[in-house]
């Protein structure tokens, strides 16, 4: 992996360059929250965020698309545009986020869609520090190591350019004249004392992560499930913030013509009612409480079981979003408590 | 293999138009469909039973079915749909000549290669008897390669039975033992048996090899739980009852999330499941 140095100084004319490539998205702040908007200028940039309200997945599984038009002399496929799109600040967590949702789109069966759009987006990330909402340092993905084209950690007065892909590369190449490629001695100890001390930030320590499979397992029947059941209000706010989530829901419309309709994708979330109803109208999870054990069964233990980490990247969104506090630190905790005695089993 | 050229990425969206051969009804609100692809270079014999297709009406939606003709019948695939919801709707206002869009097959099915020379239950009940057909007749097509082969099925009524010219003619060719039976006689002239399709295991109990016998189920949940008793009265192993579930789906591709059972996509590890994986894996029934 090829690493370069840059002076703060000249990152206006390193966006300059990029930006000459192809569309640029990046953090803007917009109110009180941040999100991934198109730039026309550096000064748009606010890199000072803890998270935006929708992750990279807004580029990846947009909220609403069309994938077919039909007339009466056909259908015609219709595939996201083959224009390259380049984001820029996106954290650890985020990139973990993209990694999550590329096995699942990406994996045998290839979504063509999801697949189209990833080709054509670059990701280039940013450092961070952790709020007090973060907890991604427990869910093992507070560093990154791939899944980026570009990675830029910010130091004082200098940004470490880590190249991640070849399309990395070529944007490193075209920025050739702002980058150093000496790292000397110094900027090393810096990049760790750095480290850290963004570990000493993070100040939500889930030690009994890494157990959350077990926990989950025997509290399968557990009460708590039907308190958070009672709280929940089925808003469907947590899977729309959660970069990993990316349920969708197919629905075919016909345009006032009558002559002609679409078929659309939009984002589904198993949290809102009828997400498990079948024609003829069973619903296998008619309650609440069924869809928050479906959720989080889902997130934290069987992806475990399948790929040896969670589903969940820590990035603490549905700790921000949550209007009735359930998130994933606030059920891992009452389901470890409810364990009891077996915390000494689970040796903590 | 088709031509496809390098690079090139499959949409596995992508549907292809089939035309309606024939229809008939099967029951007051099931229907049979008989269609064929309009492409004659796609081969209709490409699956497994137990297999499911996407069928698509174009402005109406996209709806998940079992398919009822087994992969020794080429030429044609066959549906048995019962009209409950929108979509079933406006496929019971198609004529024979219309056109439908088919994607798939999705789903494992059942492993008939892999369960030749063992003895095989049959059991449907209902609209079950719709991916069991497709079992059937490919045993029927293949009997040599399966040793005892049992088959009952139950239905609330003769006029509720599916396809009941079918069975009944399958039971008269006699190449699978077939016992059907229908839960009231409301004609008086059913010739079968009368009573709960569990009352046709004494018929076949004395005969059944435990070690080697493979059971496939379809049917209502309060089907699955009484069969279910029989055959562990038999002996079965919990982990040679296959029994195939439903769940709703957008995609069949593991994609959309919807039949999602804690972690397992029912459409790429399913419809079809072991009676061992259905008592771990909490709320698959």
């Amino acid at each position: 992996m090829k690493t370069y140095k840059m002076s703060k100084e000249r990152f206006p004319e390193f966006i300059d360059i990029i930006k000459s490539k192809s569309k640029l998205f990046g953090p803007v702040k917009q109110k009180e929250k941040h999100s991934f908007e198109e730039i026309d200028d550096f000064s748009q940039l606010d890199f000072e965020y803890q998270r935006t309200q929708i992750a990279l997945k807004k580029f990846l599984t947009p909220p609403r698309y069309i994938t077919k038009h039909f007339t009466k002399d056909g259908i015609e496929e219709i595939l996201p545009l083959d224009e390259k799109n380049i984001v820029i600040g996106a954290h650890p967590c985020d990139i973990h986020g993209v990694k999550i949702l590329d096995r699942l789109f990406l994996g045998n069966i290839k979504d063509p869609y999801y697949s189209k759009r990833r080709e054509n987006l670059i990701i280039i990330g940013h450092s961070c520090l952790p709020d007090d909402k973060c907890f991604c340092h427990s869910t093992g993905t507070d560093m990154v190591e791939d899944g980026f084209d570009l990675f830029l950690t910010s130091l004082n007065g200098y940004y470490l350019i880590w190249v991640g892909t070849d399309n990395g590369l070529d944007l490193a190449i075209a920025a050739e004249d702002l980058l150093e490629e000496e790292i000397n001695e110094e900027v090393i100890q810096e990049y760790f004392i750095w480290q850290q001390v963004r570990e000493q930030r993070f100040s939500s320590n889930v030690p009994y992560f890494k157990y959350l499979a077990d926990i989950m397992d025997l509290n399968y029947d557990s009460e708590v499930w039907e308190q958070f059941g009672e709280k929940c209000l089925s808003c469907g706010t947590c899977s729309m913030v959660c970069p990993t989530c990316n349920c969708f829901n197919v629905d075919d419309k016909i345009l006032m013509s009558a002559e002609e309709g679409v078929r659309e994708r939009m984002l589904d979330s198993c949290m809102l009612p009828y997400y498990s109803m079948v024609a003829g109208g069973h619903d296998f999870r008619p309650n609440r409480t069924d869809r928050i054990k479906l959720y989080y069964t889902h997130k934290l233990k069987e992806y475990i079981g399948k790929w040896g980490q969670p589903s969940c990247v820590g990035c603490g969104r549905c700790v921000e979003y949550c209007p009735v506090d359930i998130n994933v630190l606030t059920v891992a905790e009452a389901l470890y408590k409810e364990v009891g005695q077996t915390k000494e089993v689970l040796d903590l | 293999m088709s031509t496809q050229k390098c690079n090139e990425e499959i949409n596995t969206y992508k549907a292809q138009p089939a035309k309606i051969l024939a229809l008939k009804d099967l029951t007051a609100d099931t229907r049979y469909f008989k269609v064929r692809f309009v492409d004659e270079k796609i081969i209709e014999e490409d699956y497994r039973p137990g297999q499911f297709a996407i069928l698509s009406i174009p402005g109406v939606g996209e709806a998940v079915f079992s398919i009822s003709s087994p992969p020794t019948r080429t030429d044609f695939i066959e549906f048995g749909i019962r009209r409950v919801g929108s979509f079933t709707e406006a496929l019971f206002k198609l004529k024979v000549g219309d056109q439908i869009y088919i994607r798939g097959p999705y789903g494992d099915g059942f492993d008939m290669k892999g369960l030749q020379g063992r003895d095989l239950i049959i059991v449907s009940g209902g609209l079950g008897a719709v991916p069991l057909r497709s079992v059937l007749l490919y045993v029927e097509d293949r009997r040599e390669e399966y040793d005892q082969v049992f088959f009952l099925n139950g239905a609330r009524s003769p006029a509720d039975m599916l396809y009941r010219d079918d069975f009944i003619a399958m039971a008269s060719r006699e190449i699978v033992e077939t016992h059907l039976s229908v839960d009231k006689d409301d004609t008086g002239e059913w010739p079968y048996n009368v009573g709960f399709v569990t009352a046709l295991f004494p018929k076949i109990a004395e005969r059944v090899v435990s070690e080697k016998t493979t059971a496939l189920i379809c049917g209502p949940p309060v089907m699955y739980k009484n069969v279910i008793k029989e055959l562990l009265k038999l002996k079965i192993p919990k982990d040679q009852i296959l029994m195939t579930l439903e769940r709703r789906m957008k995609c069949g591709q593991g994609h959309c999330g919807h039949c999602a059972v804690e972690g397992r996509y029912t459409c790429l590890e399913g419809p079809v499941f072991t009676y061992y994986d259905v008592q771990r894996i909490k709320e698959l029934i």
